[in-house]
């Protein structure tokens, strides 16, 4: 345990090294904020209350995407790069033989960094955010510990949804396609570009049922208030869930790969 | 890697491995054409010719290497094009909600959306990878650009040349198409004109801002994401009518950045909208001499840039 404590640490302290880049992040999450806000206030303009958010809601939403996209990396840049060029090059047969199991290694690398990314280029868009808009932000301090727990099962299911994107390395051999497909279906259906319960009919339902909703809906629908109660506990149900079946997915695909894959490099 | 974490790359993450030294090694047969020949060398090897050709053959080379994984390639242009079509289907999902946005129905938004999109397709495409600048300043790696008998712009533009972006051009194309076909326009055959016109001068005034912003990162190596706010920052805004900004944004990307004449301009002309801020209305003709002239200050830029840099010192 104290091992994957230090190989987080490491994560964050990683990221943290790389200052210029944080702030050039901040600017950019900054930017897309107000552009988005835009487009939202447009739209709630003519619909109030859609999705059943008010427009202090909506905006809340947008300022809350751009704090939590890197951390979740729902348009991919964990550390799931990394593992598929390790897997590339033959390199993952030295990580196979240390004395650390590879998915709890990854996981605990991968947390640290989505932490540093919620400090570091998550407050600060927030904070300019509620500065230029009124935000629905909750008061009780209990709501934001609420939205904390969700915000980390988040980051569970973003990690062993994308393990499993770097574990196709193993047959692809290069997992470019499919992490480019991985951050697509990230950034829609994890309601990036409009909230899920925006989205109509069957189409919604299917999107707020898939592990996707994790990384942004739900989190949001916490800090907004919306899931408190047994629905706070039925959220947290859903998080977990997703992540038990990602994670269990992940440990059985690296099983069979370590087992029947012949590793490159010689 | 932080640096890979983008937060609206070309929406996709750059999945290729940090450049190692054997596609160098094999980049630069392809670029010592001159160099074979010792007797006979080129005479002006910095020449826009020469920088031409060498990109022709940079780019040649980062195609057979892309192909070698075809499974691969075919999905990560699947994923190009889909990336920027979920863009749209967002706006779609949108319609479904109201019947304008800002004033504009669906087919005069995507008329705006095809245009931006397009011109900016067509940028990212020959010259998205120049954002890898900072990286290359950074590890070192840039010193082998500068020296080859070759501009180094154009080997920095073609460096690992990403193929699969033609799948953003395809669906700015389908959308172009479809706002051409649903958009109440009173054609005339300057507006028919100006529709081409609008899309070459929109790319190449984007490719100003890819120049200027990889030439910034000679100053700030680590930052090439505030690049992103201008170019990616930029299409997202472009594909929305002017009237859903407040005016101090319109006000910004007229005056200061002015990628308003990649659509807005020339596309409200088209549609026979009101113009944003009182502009007058021949601006819809100024985007060629506003993109030559972008094109000239971004130049100037990354000559300045290039001239102040320091190999890394270790």
């Amino acid at each position: 345990m104290r091992l994957y404590g230090i190989v987080a640490v490491g994560g964050f302290r990683r990221f943290a090294a790389y200052r210029m880049a944080t702030a050039a992040g901040m600017f950019t999450n900054t930017v897309f904020g107000f552009i988005i806000a835009a487009t939202y206030i447009a739209l709630w303009d003519q619909r109030p209350r859609l999705g059943g958010y008010d427009i202090d809601q909506a905006l809340t939403y947008v300022w809350l995407g751009q704090a939590l996209l890197t951390a979740c990396a729902m348009m991919g840049g964990g550390f799931e790069t990394e593992l598929i060029e390790r897997i590339r090059s033959g390199d993952v047969a030295i990580d196979l033989y240390r004395p650390v199991d590879l998915q709890c290694f990854w996981l605990a690398a991968d947390l640290g960094r989505a932490a540093f990314q919620l400090l570091g280029r998550g407050v600060v868009p927030m904070t300019v955010g509620a500065l230029a808009f009124d935000l629905a932000l909750p008061s009780s301090p209990l709501t934001w510990a609420a939205f904390l727990v969700a915000v980390w099962l988040a980051l569970v299911v973003s990690f062993a949804f994308r393990y499993l994107v770097a574990l196709s390395g193993f047959w692809l051999l290069d997992g470019a396609g499919v992490m480019q497909l991985s951050a697509l279906v990230g950034t829609f259906f994890s309601g990036m570009l409009l909230p899920l319960n925006v989205f109509p009919g069957v189409l919604g339902e299917i999107a707020r049922a898939l592990p996707w909703s994790s990384y942004l809906q739900i989190p949001a629908d916490v800090l907004l208030g919306e899931r408190t109660g047994w629905g706070l506990a039925g959220a947290y149900a859903f998080q977990a869930g997703w992540a038990a079946v990602l994670l269990t997915a992940g440990r059985f695909l690296q099983t069979v790969a370590v087992r029947r894959v012949v590793v490159q490099g010689g | 890697m932080a640096e890979r974490t983008i937060a609206y790359g070309d929406g996709l993450p750059d999945p290729e491995p940090e450049p190692d030294p054997a596609p160098e090694e094999r980049a630069v047969p392809g670029t010592g054409g001159a160099a074979r020949r010792p007797y006979a060398p080129a005479r002006n090897p910095s020449g826009p010719l020469a920088g031409l050709r060498a990109y022709g053959l940079i780019t040649a080379m980062w195609i057979r290497s892309t192909l070698a994984y075809r499974t691969s390639f075919a999905l990560s242009v699947f994923a190009s094009f889909a990336f920027s079509a979920f863009d749209f289907v967002a706006v779609i999902l949108m319609f479904s909600h109201v019947d304008a946005l800002g004033g504009y129905p669906l087919g005069e938004i995507a008329f705006l959306y095809g245009t931006a999109s397009t011109a900016f397709g067509l940028t990212d495409l020959f010259l998205g990878s120049t954002d890898r600048l900072g990286r290359r300043v950074r590890d070192g790696t840039l010193d082998t650009f500068l020296v080859r008998p070759v501009p180094v712009l154009a080997q920095l533009a073609a460096d690992r040349f990403a193929l699969r972006r033609v799948g953003r051009v395809t669906q700015g194309l389908v959308v172009l198409g479809y706002g051409l076909a649903v958009a109440d326009v009173a054609w005339t055959p300057v507006k028919v004109l100006l529709v081409p016109v609008m899309v070459i001068s929109g790319g190449v005034l984007f490719g100003s801002v890819f120049v200027a912003g990889a030439a910034f990162q000679f100053w700030a190596q680590d930052a090439a994401e505030v690049q992103n706010s201008f170019t990616y920052g930029g299409i997202t805004m472009l594909q929305y009518p002017p009237t859903v900004f407040a005016q101090d944004l319109v006000r910004g990307v007229t005056f200061v950045v002015p990628l308003a004449f990649v659509n807005w301009l020339p596309g409200l002309y088209i549609l026979g909208r009101p113009y944003p801020l009182d502009v007058p209305q021949w601006l819809a003709f100024a985007p060629p001499a506003v993109a030559a002239v972008c094109c000239a200050l971004a130049g100037l830029v990354w000559r300045a840039g290039l001239r102040t840099y320091r190999s890394t010192g270790s």
